[in-house]
Order: structure tokens, then sequence, then C-alpha cells
């Protein structure tokens, strides 16, 4: 939605906006501004109301520029579903004001930034790194570092918490008898690769401090590396829960940059794919949570469903975990004979397992009592953290990208969005059953309508042509050795897309210079922004209650750290 | 259990060897001492599990009801270093994480064996990038390398399996006594 003359005119009065410049391409609105006003600008947008998310900050790198960084803040607005990213320009050496006192959720984007480029933001009160080990010297993702040039850490980080910037060490605080305790990475109740360090008076958390990274695999720095279709493989390894949502997610983005639309059926295949993968996504959130908290049966029981899921992408494409069924341009293949006969199956005995672990947990004395009040966040204050998905609409906002910014007929489709009251465990974990109901209900309801026609576009410049014409035809053989030689090349050009995952707001900003490989691809992890919160939301709590948080979050390092 | 039992006591007369053997195949066998503690040790592998990332979701699947790691008795997972004696490495391993996962293995007690599950485990798989470690092997010594990305539950059973023959057989291991850490483990900087 061009909405960029408007937002001309509200910012007319209040700034010099002759040295601004307004920009709209690829359905993005973008406003470059002097670095000076970026925090006022800001703080103008939240404080009238007109954006209140803070969705993204990124960093992006061109050494033969003079001025070489750009910084971008991605804003959005729930209540008019508008989108609008501010740009600044800097040169090597020079600072941006910190923009954590406008918006909490700039917190650790600013140190992702300051941690990928060395970009500093002044006023920031812990500028130091968060995804790389404490001893890497340089930048990775600025352009002259090279991509396979590892450099080895021979230390852990002892438990921390005022967060000198060399991470160093421990500094108790005088006077008072506290006992600091370490969880993780290796921890049964940290899901992967999280870890927490709390400090304990008695029973209660006196300070909390994370620590993420230890997963940390370079997925923004292999996208630079990589052509536009083998990104693909690399974006299911980013939540690996419900990988086919990320392939979505990223080809959603290069599709609108290539300005293509995919076709009915292709449509409808992704939307079964990211159904059920929500779905299972859920799955494993609810039977991972349960288990830290003394449930394991749920987990064995829900996986069961889960396995399912897994025979039918198995069925589907040959993989379990990692589909990467989707290209650029539409799916990679069609679905067999009988499959949407199969899903249809699976959604009866799905509703049956729903129905089995609502009857065990939503009533279940035990369960209320760990998660009924525990982790409670207001509105506000989750849309200021930039929290979305699950957590989001489990503190009673009402957003749902599916709803909200319909994409692949979602708004054609009959289904409710859940919403919770009061934002804590128990809300969240109300939330997401609901939310396996709904999306069992798209998948029938898609399943009993799949479009005909093909499973993708044919555009002989984006999509590889069939074996079949690749060996039979000459024509064929020569479209398949272009693509493979050239490679997909979008227009020079950045835009940010975003769709509705099973954390919440799948964002990817991605920034091309026409060249066969994605010059910048940036993620926005739903769960990176809510977990930025955690420290905040288990100061004063129960240890115990720690976990039944860390777990309701539904944190996934893949995505997390990247 | 190498010792043959004492006659009952109310036989009178002294039985023929032959008849000795016959009598003890109803209470007692023969075996050798490293049999039977090989024996049991290969049906009771505790696992360490260390999932860290995609592995580690179909590990779950490993342990869960479809493939259900208890047939091969393998189900008591310990996510105390100290009470297992299995550790499968399942997902990528980052630099940050490789003093971690050092530290984990040296506390596990012997006999210890390693399973490293995956491309990225065993060999940095497709991340051949700045803050991945290419391969545990490169910090710990690893027994047996189940290759996909991530491997079917069937490919990681086959590998406990390969481990259980690796314990009944007794077999040396020179690539775990014969290993060297190299400069991973001694603490120096980057490699240029």
């Amino acid at each position: 939605m061009n909405i960029i003359t408007d937002l001309k005119d509200k910012l007319s009065g209040q700034f010099p906006v002759d040295s601004f410049k307004f920009d709209y391409s690829f359905d993005n609105n973008v406003i470059w501004l002097p670095k000076d006003n970026v925090v006022p600008v800001l703080k103008h947008f939240k404080d009238n109301g007109q954006f209140d998310f803070l969705m993204c900050i990124s960093g992006v790198d061109y050494p033969e520029r003079e001025d070489r960084f750009e910084v971008c803040y991605e804003l959005f607005s729930s209540k008019s579903i508008r989108r609008v990213r501010i740009k600044t320009s800097l040169k090597e050496g020079e600072k941006v004001p910190t923009a954590q006192f406008v918006w909490k959720a700039a917190d650790w984007f600013e140190r992702e930034v300051y941690d990928m480029f060395g970009i500093e933001f002044e006023g920031h009160p812990n500028m130091r790194r968060i995804l790389v080990h404490q001893e890497f010297e340089g930048h990775p993702l600025r352009k002259d570092y090279p991509a396979d040039r590892q450099q080895h850490c021979s230390t852990a980080l002892p438990v921390h918490f005022d967060n000198p910037r060399d991470g160093s060490k421990y500094v108790e605080e005088s006077g008072k008898d506290l006992v600091p305790l370490n969880i993780g990475p290796s921890h049964p109740a940290t899901h992967g690769t999280l870890r927490v360090m709390v400090e304990l008076d008695g029973e209660k958390v006196h300070r909390a401090n994370v620590e993420l990274g230890y997963l940390h695999r370079c997925f923004e720095k292999m996208a630079e590396t990589h052509p536009y279709n083998q990104v693909i493989p690399y974006t299911d390894r980013l939540n690996y829960c419900s990988a086919p949502m990320n392939n979505i997610g990223y080809c959603k983005a290069v599709e609108k940059m290539l300005g293509v639309e995919i076709p009915p059926r292709a449509q409808a295949l992704r939307i079964i794919l990211a159904e059920m993968s929500r779905i299972i996504d859920h799955i494993v959130c609810l039977g991972a949570s349960a288990v830290d908290l003394g449930a394991l049966t749920g987990f064995f029981h829900l996986f069961t469903y889960r396995e399912k899921v897994y025979s039918l992408f198995e069925k589907l494409c040959g993989a379990r975990l990692t589909v990467s069924l989707t290209r650029i341009g539409g799916m990679a293949q069609d679905a067999p004979e009988g499959w949407f006969d199969d899903v249809l199956q699976f959604c009866k005995e799905m509703t049956v397992g729903i129905n089995e672990i609502d009857g065990l947990l939503t009533g279940n004395k035990i369960w209320i009592q760990r998660t009924r009040g525990v982790g409670s966040i207001s509105a506000e204050e989750a849309i200021e953290w930039g929290y979305t998905g699950p957590c989001l609409r489990a503190a009673g906002v009402n957003l749902d990208l599916r709803k909200a910014d319909p994409y692949y007929g979602y708004d054609q489709l009959d289904f409710d969005v859940p919403i919770g009251t009061s934002g804590d465990v128990y809300d969240r974990y109300l939330v997401r059953v609901a939310e396996m109901r709904e999306s069992v209900k798209i998948i029938e309801q898609v399943c009993k309508n799949v479009p005909g026609g093909d499973y993708t576009i044919r555009d002989k410049g984006i999509v590889l042509p069939e074996k079949k014409d690749v060996y039979g035809n000459i024509e064929g053989l020569m479209n398949h050795f272009m693509l493979v030689i050239n490679g997909l090349r979008p227009p020079k050009g950045e835009v940010y897309d975003a769709t509705e995952a099973a954390n919440g707001e799948l964002g990817f900003h991605l920034v091309s210079d026409n060249s066969g490989n994605p010059y910048r691809l940036k993620v926005r992890p739903p769960c990176f922004a809510i977990y930025q919160s955690f420290s905040e939301q288990v100061t004063g709590g129960l240890v115990a209650d720690v976990i039944a948080i860390l777990g309701s979050m539904n944190l996934i390092a893949g995505e997390l750290d990247r | 259990m190498s010792e043959i039992a004492q006659p009952a006591a109310s036989r009178s007369a002294i039985p023929s060897d032959r008849e000795m053997v016959e009598q003890t195949r109803s209470f007692a066998f023969t075996t050798q001492i490293d049999k039977i503690v090989a024996w049991g040790r290969k049906n009771s592998l505790w696992p360490m599990p260390y999932g860290t990332a995609c592995c580690g979701i179909e590990m779950m699947s490993v342990m869960g009801p479809k493939y259900d790691l208890a047939r091969f008795g393998a189900e008591v997972v310990r996510f105390s270093p100290r009470q297992a004696d299995l550790l499968i490495v399942a997902g990528t391993i980052t630099e940050k994480m490789a003093p971690v996962i050092t530290r984990i293995y040296e506390q596990m007690l012997e006999p210890k064996y390693v399973l490293s599950m995956g491309a990225c485990a065993s060999s940095g798989g497709f991340y051949r990038a700045y803050h991945v470690l290419q391969g545990v092997d490169k910090v710990i010594p690893v027994d047996v390398y189940v290759p996909g990305c991530p491997p079917t539950p069937e490919a990681v059973l086959d590998g406990v399996m390969v481990i259980q023959k690796m314990i009944e057989d007794n077999n040396p291991r020179p690539w775990r006594d014969n290993w060297e850490p190299g400069v991973y483990r001694k603490g120096l900087g980057g490699r240029k």
C-alpha cells in the first residue's frame, strides 16, 4: 500500500523533510533520513500511534560507497496494517543513536547489528556481542570478511549479569547472600542450546540474564554466498520444527521482488504445508514444555501425531523434517495421487489427538497451578517488546497476518484467530491448542477443494524446466543451462516481506544487486524478539517458573541464533 | 560364572564329569568375564542426548513412540554426563559450543562412546561458515558417524547397533586411543 505521500505530509510540519528521501518500491514504503533524525522520527511515529511495532533492525554493508553502512528499521502498524522502512546511512566508525528508549524491542536487534557489522549505537547500555563468541575478532557480515574464516573459541563464558563489555566475569552484588545458578546450554529444559543465568535469593530470581549464539551457524552469510534457489535448504534449518514455513516465507519474499504470483495449486499446497507445520510446531512446543513441567505423557502421545505428519511429508517429497519443497515460483513437484485424501484422514485423527491432549492438560490441576498467572504480560508491554504470534495473541492482541494481511487466499478460508487475555503461560497453551484446531479446519477446507492446474509458474528465467524437457528437447536443455549458469536474477532493490509462521511474524529483508546471489538477506525471527523480554519476565518470580516461561515462548535455537 | 557349581549334597556317589555338566546346565553356564560385561554394557547404554539443532528434533523421534530406542535398551536418557556412557551429538556444533561439549565429554565416565548424528556434527555439513566447527571430531573422538541431514531415525538406530556390536566384540578403538585434539583444545587463536 502506497502511503508515502501521507507520511510525508505528516512529517513535514516537524521535521526538515527536504533532507529526507521518500521512496516507494516493491510495495514497500521507504524513508531515507540523516542519522540524527532517526530516533526523533521513530518517537514521532510511535507517540502519534501511526506505527506500534518495531519489527526489525538490520544493517547492510556497501564497502565501495563512502557512506558504507545502512541501517534499516522496519515499522509496522497493527491497526492499519501498514509498513514503513526507515533508512539511514553512515560512514565507518560513525554511531547511530540507540532506539532502545523508544522501543524496548530495539535492544537485541541493535546488538546484533553491532555484532555483525561493527556499527555502534550510541547510548545503548549493553553494546556487546550477542551471537558470535567472545573471542571473535572482526565483524562477520561485512563484505570483506570471508565466509569460511573460522576463529576458535577456547573458553566458555562464566555466569555474568552486569554484562561487562569483555563479558568476562561474574560480579556479585555486595551485601546480599545470593546464589548464582547457570542453566544450559546443555540442560534438558533449555530446548537445544539456550543458556539462562539466574541469581537466586532463596527460590526467588533476583537477577537474570541470557546468553545466545550457541547455534549461530551463519545463515545470513551463507545466503549471501549461495544462489537464490540454493538458499532454500538453509531456510529449512531456521525453525526446524516447522521447516516448510520458512521455505514459504523466503520464497514469498523473492517472488514479491520478482513480481510474480504463483498458481492457485501451488498456493493451496503451500497453505496445506504451512498449516501442517503449524500443528507439528505447536506439538513440539506443548509436548516439550509439558515434559519440562513433569508431564511426560503428553510428549509421547503427541509425537505419535507428529510422526503422522512426517509420513505425509515423506510421501510428498521423500524428506521427513527438512522438506525444501518450495521453489521460487511455486513448488518443486506436485502431490502424489491420493495424498490429499491421506491429509484429510490425518485431519480426522488429529482432531481426536487434540481432544485428548485438551482433556489431559486443560483441566489438569497441576498443569493449571504451574502455568496460570506465570509470566503474564500486558498487551502494551508485549507490543513494546515486539511480540508476535501465539504469545502476542495470548496477551489479547488480535493480530494474525493470515487475517490482517492475507496471502495465498487465506481470506477465502473460514477460520478464527484465538485470543487470550492475560498472556500467561496457560493462555499461551490455550491459544496454541485452539490454533491447532483452526489449522485442521483450514487444511480440511483446502484439501476438499484443491484447485487444478500447474504447481509452478513456467517462466524460463525463474523456474528450471522439467527433466523430460531437459533430456528431451534442445530448448529445455538450453533453458536449464542458462538458469544454472546465470542464476535467477531479481531486479536491483530491496524488499521486506513477512508471513505468519508458527511462532509469529517471520520476516525476510532481502537486498538484491541484480546478481545471482542475494546481496543481503536478513531474517526477522519471531522468537528473537520474544526472548528479549525473558530476563525481565522472570525477575522476581520463582526459579521453577523460569522453566515454565522458557517452554511457553517456544524458542527454536535455529531461528533464534540463525 | 566360570566356576562350576557344587553338585547337590544329597547325592551319595560322586557323579562323573559328564553327569555333572548335564546337571549344571539347568542353572549355570560358562563364559568369559569380558563377554558377560560387554553383553551387559551393550544392552544398557545410557545415552546423553546432546541435541543442538534439527537433528535434536529427529532424535526425539528416535526416542518417541514409533521408533522407540528402548527396544535397544537405551531408553534411560541422562542429561547428566556423569551418568551416561553414550554421547549422541545431534546437531551443529558451533565454535561457541565447542568448549562446552568438550567439558561434557570429559565429565563422562569410562567406558564412553560417541555417536555423531548428522552431517553438521560429522563434518560441519553445508555450513562451511565462520562460526561452525567443521565436525565435532575436532574436539572429541567419535566412534560412529551417522550421515544424513538430518538422518532418518532408522539410520540412528543403525548407528546405535554398530556401537552395540563394537562393544560386544570388544573392538579396539585406535581412532580414540591415538586421537589428538590438535590446536582446538589448546586454546590457540584463529586459524589463518
